[in-house]
């Protein structure tokens, strides 16, 4: 599997990552490259094995249904560039 | 089947629904942070929920259960494998950069739920999968005119994400197929079904097609939260879909939202890219396995669901089928009624309850559960009814005056005297005055008027202030005028 500049420009912009045009051919060659290195796993037989999840033998913690955390506005807004009220502000994003 | 006549003959109409219900839980899906509706901005955010670099999620127990729950009550497959993928996308309200949701591997397999529709059929819409996912946050965009304020309050609440196969026809279906989801959603206590405060959303997928033939193309239009603005938001599309099509045009699938102020819907633009999410296995989460014990155990507390407390009403209490569906839409009222029937007239009961009392509810505004009439006390009054205390014209009298006061029954009709008259010399003389009173009508009657009798009825009744007991009175009176 190999990408194309506009794939790379695609994955790009779906990431909010800005890559000038002039990386895009460059870019495009080393993630298939990495791709291709990936796909070496195509060649083992996974016929009827379930794909694995994790690779350590734990079962998923669960917590109970008990309130203990919030109620810390300052801490949760601090590191916001703008705030009113408790709001954090971000330029206008409406259809 | 009910098709749409256009200009060039008739299209059918394909729905799906899929509901965001937010399940009822004290702590969010995956933090420790309240989920209460309108508390002050941010105030119920963990740093989890606000994606601080290093925070993990640990799932909420109760959000599993009430999901489990909600598939035992669709009759669906609980899948005791399940994985949480992330969904990414970008977006101010989305502090992680990614939802985490369940996309190949859901909870909840294919369930189905029954439709009562108005006519009194029924028709099975299945359910394609129920799956957990975290809510976004809110943002506010009239607060400023360059700003958009955000609030992180709801991010991390769960939601079950409830898809429905495309089975619906009509804008009527999908209403059905809301209230029905909501009922049994209530009576799970999964959701509280509140769609004013946004505790349940509907997207909703239409698309039209000549009878029988291959499917047209989709729209689905975004977050529609009432079921009048779902069947409005359906009618619009089909017509608008239509008019495309019958133009010579084609549909585009996209996302669309509805104004509720224009009541149109329309493209929403930004969405057209979003569509690729990239969905992957959050390594933060390991699968979520359940034991089938585990499972059963919760199954074996389910309550009794709406359709079997349907089949019971019209079984036990010999209601019409449209008595019972009434009586069961919800929890409260079915037990309401039930409080009512207990050792009376099953049948009397239920014109009580639906006739008088939601109709009264109706006109004050007011839900049952704040009824100024307790069940206990609604059964007083039909039991001054049947022992004949009262008639049942003065019973509507009593019951308004219950309404007003809040008195029982029996307090009342004794306080403003209102007990029957079965004094049969009592109502003799009350016939008797008013034949005296009018000598002119008695004449015609006898000369064969014999409508006039209700005219005597009528003034008998007045007399005594409707007092009189009627089958005495009417039995009294038709021996004098044949005597």
């Amino acid at each position: 599997m190999s990408l194309d500049k506009a794939t790379v420009a695609k994955i790009a912009h779906l990431a909010r990552i800005k890559v000038p045009e002039a990386d895009q051919d460059h870019l495009a060659q080393e993630l298939s490259a990495i791709l291709a290195f990936v796909a070496q796993l195509d060649e083992v037989d996974t016929e009827g094995v379930a794909p694995m999840t994790s690779v350590v033998e734990h079962a998923l913690r669960w917590r109970d249904d008990v309130i203990d955390d919030g109620g810390n506005v300052e801490r949760v807004v601090s590191n916001a560039p703008e705030q009113v009220a408790g709001f954090y502000v971000v330029p206008k994003v409406v259809e | 089947m009910s098709y749409v006549q256009g200009a060039t003959g008739e299209w059918e109409v394909v729905i799906g629904l899929e509901v965001h219900a937010q399940v009822v839980s004290q702590a969010k899906l995956f933090s420790g942070a309240a989920t209460v509706f309108g508390s002050e901005p941010n105030s119920q955010v963990s740093l989890v929920d606000a994606a601080f670099p290093g925070m993990l999620p640990v799932i909420n127990r109760v959000c599993i259960e009430q999901a489990v729950r909600t598939g035992l009550g669709l009759k669906a497959q609980i899948n005791l494998f399940s994985v949480f993928d992330r969904k990414n996308y970008f977006y101010a309200d989305l502090p992680a950069g990614y939802q985490i949701s369940q996309f190949t591997q859901p909870i909840v397999g294919h369930g189905e739920i029954i439709l009562d529709l108005p006519d009194g059929s029924t028709r099975t819409v299945g359910i394609t999968r129920l799956h957990l996912e975290q809510d976004a946050g809110k943002s506010l965009h009239d607060q400023h005119p360059s700003k958009t304020y955000v609030d992180l309050n709801r991010a991390g609440v769960a939601l079950m994400e409830i898809v429905s196969e495309p089975d619906m026809r009509t804008a009527e279906e999908a209403a059905a197929y809301l209230r029905k989801l909501r009922a049994i959603l209530r009576y799970l206590g999964s959701c509280d079904g509140n769609m004013e405060e946004g505790s349940m959303r509907a997207d909703v997928n239409v698309s039209v097609r000549r009878p029988g033939g291959p499917l047209g193309t989709r729209t689905e239009t975004k977050n529609v939260n009432s079921i009048r603005y779902v069947q409005q938001a359906i009618e619009f599309e089909v017509e608008r879909q239509i008019e495309v099509l019958e133009g010579g045009g084609t549909i585009k699938q996209e996302t669309r939202l509805w104004d509720t102020v224009k009541h149109v819907t329309r493209s929403m633009r930004s969405k057209e890219e979003a569509h690729d999410y990239r969905y992957f296995p959050d390594p933060d989460l390991l699968p979520l396995q359940l034991d089938q014990g585990w499972v059963d155990a919760i199954a074996a507390t389910l309550p009794e669901l709406p359709d079997d407390k349907k089949a019971r009403f019209q079984e036990q209490y010999k209601l019409s089928l449209y008595d019972a569906g009434v009586l069961v839409a919800d929890q409260a009222s079915a037990d309401y009624y039930e409080a009512v029937a207990r050792g009376r007239d099953p049948k009397l009961a239920a014109n009580w309850v639906i006739v008088e009392l939601f109709g009264a509810l109706n006109r004050l505004g007011k839900d049952i559960a704040d009824s100024p009439v307790s069940a206990d006390k609604l059964g007083g009054l039909i039991d001054l009814i049947v022992d004949n205390t009262i008639s049942g014209r003065i019973a509507k009298d009593v019951f308004l005056a219950m309404l007003e006061t809040g008195k029982s029954a029996a307090d009342l009709v004794e306080e403003r005297g209102l007990r029957q008259v079965t004094d049969t010399g009592a109502i003799d003389q009350a016939i008797d005055q008013v034949l005296a009173a009018n000598p002119d009508k008695l004449a015609e009657y006898k000369a064969g008027k014999e409508k006039l009798f209700g005219f005597f009825i009528g003034q008998i009744m007045k007399m005594t202030q409707g007092k009189a007991n009627p089958a005495l009175v009417n039995e009294l009176l038709t021996r004098k005028l044949q005597a």
